[in-house]
């Protein structure tokens, strides 16, 4: 077993001659927690879905646990074990709470083409999805209709299903986007929990949130690496300072850079 | 070579009238996103009112061509007032309620026309001074084809110039890109979507006004050009003008070339060039894909164990149906057994509509592969009723699994499109291949074996199988299998995300429900003793749809009610009234605006609030 989970060669995308991603080689290490920071348009999240197979690179390459995953398909690297979040929270609207997480526990036993297995039978999920809804705080919200929940609920709701995957590798698309600031401070204590034991590595808009939280940062910006290390090492280059500074001189991001 | 150039010709002229009634209909689309049924209807008053005018109105160029213009006036009058009577009302209902809503109108346009006009193909004067013929390149040519080649580019240029040109036109395409953002700049939508309309609809009577000197005027003009400008509409991209006249073209010169090389199965060629586009471009050729309309997603209930009171009903109108027949006539018989076949149709058909979430515009086509293959069974084999019953399903699963492939790929109105293509191909092949299937005059003779040859014995062996497999049916929504089918409808990404493969999952549903569906068409083959093209032509299609809309999505119980009412309904009328399309019709229209959750729906939503009213 070696000390790096994801890799990346060289990886570019490019849409009709506009290069997002430009060459990002990248090294995620086991079990840690890797920030991908950059301001608007650095290509975080075209970056991010390359990683996850939802786009596929124009070049480059990509190895997860030492294994090539550059031409797979998303559902087939969920199944090896690299699982993914949304940005714009993607739930099972139509199903309750419970079945949502229920749904992705029946997934991993390979159930998924059983067409006789009653709905009694389920319910030895039920405890295991209770636990998962627990952990995320949505345990009195488990009867609700998924669709009806507030969006702040609706993002924990995504990673109590991811988790439900038992992932050995979780994605997370901006997990705070959106949120209000209590949430944002649960959400950032969900993840230092379930990185137990598992390597995440998180895109991130909201410095706070990846200054107290990842062990490595990357920082991309015009779809190549700027800089990459810890959030000291990170925060105190002068190219990360003017890229931030440079393009969102108004917005929050600097402030948050400029308070460390 | 002469033959060559004939036959291009004549092509350029079917394009250019295709392109008429197409380009309406996309115009529609593009801006209201409903797929109008009822577009065909337009056509077909357009040529009959057209009859009217010309034959009443004084001989002569002004009296012709003012009765034409007159006509297509007259039907965008009409198409105005469908959109404010109904289609207003139900912009924000689900997609398939607005489709049924206008075939409401087919139905009630079908009968009217009826009524007015009478059942006998009527006969229109020729054009005055485009009579004759003329020589191109040296062959003779009518006419009339060559100024209806001219007609298809002007009206592509004067809609080119009011699209591009006006105000309005902007207004148009704006919408047709994102309608909710044009509200929000303050556009007057109502008046923006109900002109769309007269001008689609006046496109529609302006086709078929046009064919008045070109063919008999009658009452199958309807649904014959509906599915061939759907095909057009969809090959070239839903909403896109350009795309329409390319298709046109396509769909035209086929049809022409496709007479010459392969007579007999020109219309199956037409359907295999949709699915073949659709497959190599999802949105048509010059389409683009569908920006989700907002704001339109109800939040639609989980699928939930029934509440008792409709478990006692259920069990009641079970114990009704085992326990009254031996004292029902023959009549009766036969009724109870067509509504055990179609309860068991309906609830194939929202198997893939409800819990899977894929639209089927030609459900029929596995309900007649199934009656076909018993009946095929019969006739080549001489096989026994036991032996037609098992390849139903087969037959009807394997066509399944074939055009689900193609179909379970594609989502929303094109998917929906091509479901409606293979069921045309199911039913031309079944049409033309008079060899193997007797054509129109269908295979007679599969009667039950003589042990289930009484009418009380075969109802019973239906009511056990169709009831059997409902059930079936019913616990597969509630097996792991349902629950990965509901997770990809509600969220593909997310449904691939976690590890499952969208695609195999519907095909694999897709193909359930056609075997199902296959039980169906094969127990109905037995039951009439005979099977025809009509089992799986568009009507029959639309027959699954209504049964389904018309009991709710949403529920179990949904689809068995809509059967039920359905066939009920339809019998009652047809013995009651000629005019039981007129009446279907406007129930439908009726249903559709006052129960847009279906008779199940509204029931059980009835009966919650009740529950619910004395915890508030």
């Amino acid at each position: 077993m070696t000390d790096t989970i994801l890799e990346t060669e060289g990886l570019t995308k490019e849409f009709r001659g506009f290069v997002a991603v430009s060459g990002v080689s990248l090294r995620v290490r086991r079990g840690s927690i890797h920030g991908l920071i950059g301001p608007n348009g650095a290509g975080k999240t075209t970056c991010f879905n390359l990683l996850t197979k939802f786009l596929p690179p124009t070049r480059g390459r990509i190895q997860y646990d030492g294994r090539d995953i550059t031409g797979l398909k998303p559902a087939e690297v969920a199944r090896l074990g690299l699982v993914r979040s949304f940005q714009i929270s993607a739930v099972f609207p139509h199903l309750t709470v419970l079945e949502n997480v229920r749904v992705a526990l029946q997934r991993q036993r390979g159930w998924n083409y059983d067409f006789w297995r009653s709905d009694s039978r389920l319910r030895q999920f039920d405890d295991r999805a209770m636990e998962l809804l627990e952990d995320v705080g949505l345990t009195s919200y488990a009867m609700m209709t998924a669709g009806e929940l507030p969006y702040g609920r609706k993002r924990a709701l995504e990673i109590a299903t991811t988790l439900a995957l038992d992932p050995v590798m979780m994605l997370l698309d901006e997990p705070t986007a959106g949120m209000a600031h209590e949430d944002v401070d649960r959400i950032v204590a969900l993840v230092r929990r379930v990185s137990a034991g598992r390597t995440v590595l998180l895109v991130e808009h909201n410095l706070k949130v990846v200054a107290g939280l990842c062990d490595t940062i990357t920082v991309l910006a015009r779809g190549s690496v700027l800089a990459e290390g810890d959030y000291a090492t990170v925060s105190r280059n002068p190219e990360v300072v003017a890229a931030y500074l440079g393009t969102e001189a108004d917005s929050v991001s600097m402030g948050a850079a400029a308070h460390g | 070579m002469e033959n060559l150039i004939l036959q291009a010709l004549s092509g350029l002229a079917s394009a250019s009238s295709l392109f008429l009634v197409a380009s309406g209909l996309t115009v529609i689309f593009g801006v209201s996103r409903i797929v109008n049924f009822a577009h065909g209807s337009f056509y077909m008053l357009g040529a009959y009112l057209a009859w009217t005018f010309v034959t009443n109105l004084p001989r002569g160029h002004l009296g012709f061509w003012g009765g034409v213009l007159g006509a297509a006036l007259a039907v965008g009058v009409i198409g105005m007032a469908v959109e404010m009577l109904l289609l207003r009302r139900i912009y924000r209902a689900p997609e398939l309620f607005q489709l049924l809503a206008t075939f409401g109108v087919v139905l009630i346009v079908q009968d009217l026309a009826l009524l007015i006009w009478g059942p006998q193909d009527l006969l229109g004067p020729r054009a005055p001074g485009l009579r004759g013929s003329t020589e191109v390149l040296g062959l003779r040519f009518p006419l009339y084809e060559l100024f209806l080649i001219g007609v298809g580019p002007v009206v592509l240029g004067l809609l080119w110039l009011l699209f591009y040109r006006t105000r309005w036109g902007t207004l148009v395409r704006a919408a047709t890109q994102d309608r909710e953002m044009v509200g929000a700049l303050g556009v007057n939508q109502r008046m923006l979507f109900t002109s769309v309309f007269f001008l689609g609809s006046l496109l529609a009577g302006l086709g078929g006004a046009l064919q008045l000197p070109r063919e008999s005027v009658n009452l199958h003009m309807d649904l014959s050009i509906i599915a061939e400008a759907f095909v057009v509409v969809v090959v070239g991209g839903l909403g896109s003008l350009s795309g329409a006249a390319l298709a046109a073209l396509l769909i035209g010169e086929l049809h022409a070339f496709g007479i010459l090389i392969f007579p007999k199965i020109t219309l199956v060629l037409v359907f295999l060039v949709m699915a073949v586009v659709l497959v190599i471009r999802p949105h048509g050729l010059l389409g683009r894909p569908q920006e989700a309309a907002r704001g339109t997603g109800m939040a639609e209930p989980v699928i939930r164990a029934a509440p008792p009171a409709l478990k006692w009903l259920g069990l009641a109108a079970l114990i009704a149906a085992i326990l009254l027949p031996p004292f029902a006539g023959d009549y009766a018989l036969t009724v109870l057994t067509d509504m055990a076949v179609f309860i068991l149709f309906a609830a194939s058909l929202h198997f893939i509509m409800g819990p899977g979430g894929m639209a089927s515009f030609g459900h029929a086509a596995y309900f007649g592969l199934g009656a076909y293959g018993a009946a095929l069974a019969v006739k080549w084999l001489a096989a026994p009723m036991g032996l037609g019953l098992a390849l139903a399903p087969l037959a009807a699963g394997l066509g399944g699994l074939v055009f689900g492939w193609f179909c379970v790929r594609l989502s929303g109105v094109y998917s929906a499109m091509l479901t409606l293509a293979f069921a045309q191909i199911t039913w031309s092949i079944a049409f033309q291949w008079v060899e193997l299937t007797g054509g129109d005059n269908g295979i007679l003779g599969v009667w039950p074996a003589p042990w289930a040859a009484g009418k009380l014995t075969y109802y019973y062996l239906t009511l056990a199988l169709c009831l059997g497999a409902t059930l079936i049916l019913r616990r597969i929504i509630h097996a792991p299998f349902g629950y990965a089918l509901r997770a990809q409808r509600d969220s593909p990404l997310r449904a691939e995300a976690i590890g499952m493969d969208g695609f195999r999952i519907r095909w694999a549903g897709f193909a359930l429900a056609a075997c199902m569906a296959g039980i169906a068409g094969g127990l109905f083959a037995y039951a009439k003793g005979s099977v025809f093209p009509t089992y799986l032509d568009i009507p029959r299609s639309v027959d699954a749809l209504l049964m389904v809309l018309l009991g709710g999505v949403q529920t179990l119980s949904g689809p068995i009610a809509g059967a039920i009412a359905f066939t009920g309904l339809q019998e009652q009328l047809s013995r009651m009234t000629d005019l039981w399309r007129l009446v279907l019709g406007i129930v439908i229209v009726l249903l559709v605006l006052f129960f847009p959750q279906g008779l199940a729906g509204a029931a059980r939503s009835a009966w919650e609030a009740r529950d619910a009213r004395p915890n508030a």
